[in-house]
């Protein structure tokens, strides 16, 4: 097997423990493609809500700056494993969580994770545009603000940095104080994962960001994560197969909360290996 | 159901539904109308030359020039009348006992009642309210204190079975024969000139202090009082009940102690305002000691406690209502809980927060109960800002009551009264509106 140098700069990764590591497992190396590093890895992890097991026993590796697709029939499981990456299941009561699931090799739902700093690291973009009541600047600002940016100047720096990698600065630089719930529905996504970028986050995770979307916001979401491959690991929940195929660089095919299939999206597209998946692809069921 | 049947009832319910918005509006009417007309009359009223010497001598207020040549005017007309009744007293002097006994009697009622209409009269000391300084200072009241000059009311007991019966005998057939009876017609006929009606915007109704008891002057004290202990509420219960909506949204596990304050919080909001009262007076000053005796503070702490429970539910419902999505965005950003309450969920409910506010501001301004042990007094001087921890003050509410229903002379400032009514209806109409425009304007705002 080959051994791949992290790609990723981790001199100045902050661990995410608040106090006493839990756990530390040293980063995973991939068990399905032969490159790059795990930056997330789930081992036997299950989510509950309450009773009901909606993730069942799943093991994965995530590779570091690679584009990973989720698909698989509607309520299989695929947001709530998205969500559990980042802890916004922490907002339902009732959900809890078995197995361990790892970023950086540490522990996420380990007893001392810091889950703001986690959120800090894994950005997130909903299925719905969700901007905040408030200008355009303001949305991109909130997130260095929180963190500490304060100086107007280099604000005007990450709001315009953040703009343009996320393909809209050309479309709102002239009205940036302007609300941002005045946008299209496919610029207020963009500016939501521009909202995200802002704070430099490691990892983006994309639940069906284009379903709410007409064809040409959703082509330009899709040429926005082209454009973002390679410097973040991606993960995009899918309903549409074609996207999948298009964006991705390795899938995973959930059905009823059990993870059936997980390669490289050319295999696992012309090639899958089970028959699920298979009729899943080619549409005997969805 | 056939669809003739069906259109029919539609209509029927279109009508009934149009019905009830007419009886509505015309019960509204029926209510607002007299209160603006009667209480517009306390501010814009046909004045007399006693209004305005009052206001020259209480208030120092008015063109001393103009007055005194006014005052000159008037004089010369009542120069006659006093004339008059120095001949009739030289008259009395020669009559026989029981004759002068029978008119001194019937004088001197004429001479209260000249009084009444124009003031004290020559060689009268100086009185010491000074409700008698001044004759009448609004012509419809001085009409009517000509009417009881004119004629004597006399009641009708003959007949045991009825009621008695008010009816009235003109004075001037009672002096008949003595120089006094020209009196009456030449009282009547140059009423005008003794008293020179002229049509007063009085202004100052709304920024006066009052004087006497209301007999004169302005509400001002009234209408500062009722502000300071609304806003002196509000200030108590606002943050409180922000906080307490936070808290129960936010952060109250669900349990025991949780449902107990919750249904404690619902219990308060359907108590009578009065236990509120009576709740202030036993906790704030017998228990806590705010302050000595009634006070502003007092006051104001009561009614926070009386508005605490609707600002409390307003601004839960308001926070419950923001989009689930907005605390989404923020926390996948790395926002803490407690800055995405603060930077995000609070100012998208605070359309919802604010108007709960106002409209609870409109209650405190406008409710009796809770003020009369704790902070009210019917008569006073508007009190400074930095007496509201030891004083009492008059307040709109408390005052509207009182005058109409406690006051020695109720029926003589019924001016006053209606000015009250229609002061607290206007500023508890314009919190509302406020309100209202607050909201839109906000929620304009947030929706871009
Ligand atoms: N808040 C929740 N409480 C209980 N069950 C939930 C909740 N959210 C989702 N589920 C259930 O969990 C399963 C997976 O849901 P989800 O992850 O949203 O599916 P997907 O995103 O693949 O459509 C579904 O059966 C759904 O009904
Ligand atoms: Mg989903």
């Amino acid at each position: 097997m080959l051994m791949i140098t992290d790609v990723r700069n981790t001199s100045e990764s902050v661990p995410l423990q608040k106090t006493t590591r839990e756990i530390y497992l040293p980063p995973q190396r991939s068990t399905i493609t032969g490159g790059g590093t795990a930056h997330i890895a789930a081992r036997e992890f299950s989510v509950y809500y309450g009773e009901f097991e909606a993730v069942k026993k799943v093991s994965a590796d995530i590779l570091s700056k690679y584009v990973t697709a989720i698909i698989g029939p509607s309520g299989c499981g695929k947001s709530t494993f998205l969500r559990a990456i980042n802890r916004m299941n922490d907002l339902i009561p009732s959900c809890h969580t078995t197995g361990a699931l790892l970023f950086d090799g540490e522990d996420i739902y380990g007893k001392f994770t810091d889950e703001v700093l986690l959120r800090k690291k894994v950005g997130m973009v909903f299925q719905k545009p969700n901007p905040f009541p408030k200008s355009i600047f303001d949305n991109i600002a909130y997130g260095p603000r929180l963190h500490g940016v304060n100086d107007k100047k280099k604000l005007m720096e990450i709001v315009e940095r953040s703009l343009r990698k996320a393909a809209i600065w050309d479309e709102v630089c002239d009205r940036l104080d302007k609300n941002a719930l005045g946008l299209s529905g496919g610029q207020q996504q963009r500016l939501c994962v521009a909202r995200t970028l802002a704070v430099e986050p490691e990892v983006l995770l994309l639940d069906e960001p284009t379903s709410a979307l007409d064809p040409k916001a959703t082509a330009k979401i899709e040429d926005l994560i082209q454009e973002l491959r390679g410097s973040y690991t991606i993960m995009i929940v899918t309903h549409n197969m074609q996207q999948a195929s298009r964006v991705s660089d390795s899938t995973m095919f959930f059905y009823e909360g059990i993870l059936v299939e997980h390669a490289p999206t050319a295999q696992l597209f012309v090639n899958p290996k089970d028959p699920m998946t298979e009729d899943y692809i080619t549409g005997r069921f969805s | 159901m056939n669809i003739g049947t069906r259109k029919i009832l539609d209509r029927s319910f279109t009508a009934v539904g149009i019905g009830s918005i007419v009886v509505m509006a015309l019960a509204l009417m029926i209510v607002v109308v007299p209160i603006v007309y009667n209480g517009i009359g306390a501010v814009f009223f046909t004045g007399t030359v006693e209004h305005r010497k009052m206001l020259h001598a209480e208030f120092r207020r008015g063109d001393s020039q103009y007055l005194s040549s006014e005052v000159a005017s008037s004089n010369r007309y009542r120069a006659k009348v006093y004339d008059m009744l120095t001949g009739f007293e030289a008259e009395l002097e020669t009559m026989a006992p029981e004759k002068k006994a029978e008119y001194q009697a019937k004088y001197s009622q004429v001479r209260t009642a000249l009084q009444a209409l124009l003031g004290p009269l020559p060689g009268d000391p100086e009185p010491m309210l000074t409700r008698f300084k001044y004759g009448q200072t609004r012509w419809e009241k001085a009409e009517e204190k000509l009417h009881d000059l004119l004629y004597e009311s006399k009641w009708d007991n003959t007949n045991p079975n009825v009621m008695g019966k008010e009816y009235f005998v003109s004075r001037a057939i009672g002096f008949e024969g003595t120089s006094l009876a020209r009196l009456f017609p030449y009282v009547k006929d140059n009423l005008e000139n003794m008293l020179l009606p002229e049509f007063t915007f009085y202004w100052g109704f709304i920024t006066d202090s009052s004087v006497d008891s209301h007999f004169f002057g302005g509400i001002w004290p009234e209408i500062q009082g009722t502000f300071f202990l609304a806003i002196g509420a509000m200030l108590f219960a606002f943050p409180l009940g922000v906080v307490a909506a936070v808290y129960f949204t936010e952060y109250a596990k669900p349990g025991f102690l949780n449902s107990m304050l919750r249904s404690a919080n619902s219990t308060l909001a359907g108590v009578p305002s009065i236990v509120f009262g009576m709740f202030g007076l036993a906790f704030f000053i017998n228990t806590m000691k705010v302050s000595e005796s009634k006070s502003v503070i007092a006051g104001a702490l009561t009614l926070a406690i009386m508005i605490l429970p609707t600002i409390i539910r307003a601004a839960e419902e308001a926070i419950l209502a923001v989009p689930k999505t907005y605390r989404e965005a923020s926390l996948s950003l790395g926002s803490t809980k407690w800055n995405t309450i603060a930077t995000v969920i609070l100012p998208a409910a605070l359309p919802g927060i604010l108007t709960g506010g106002v409209i609870s501001l409109g209650r405190a301004a406008g409710e009796t109960a809770p003020i009369i042990f704790t902070a009210a007094v019917s008569v006073g001087s508007a009190i400074g800002l930095a007496d509201v921890f030891s004083s009492p003050t008059p307040a709109l509410s408390w005052n509207i009551y009182n005058l109409a229903s406690e006051h020695e002379a109720a029926t003589q400032i019924r001016h006053v009264q209606y000015g009250m009514v229609l002061a607290l209806v206007t500023i508890v109409l314009l919190l509302n509106l406020s309100a209202i425009v607050l909201r839109a304007r906000i929620s304009k705002k947030l929706k871009g």
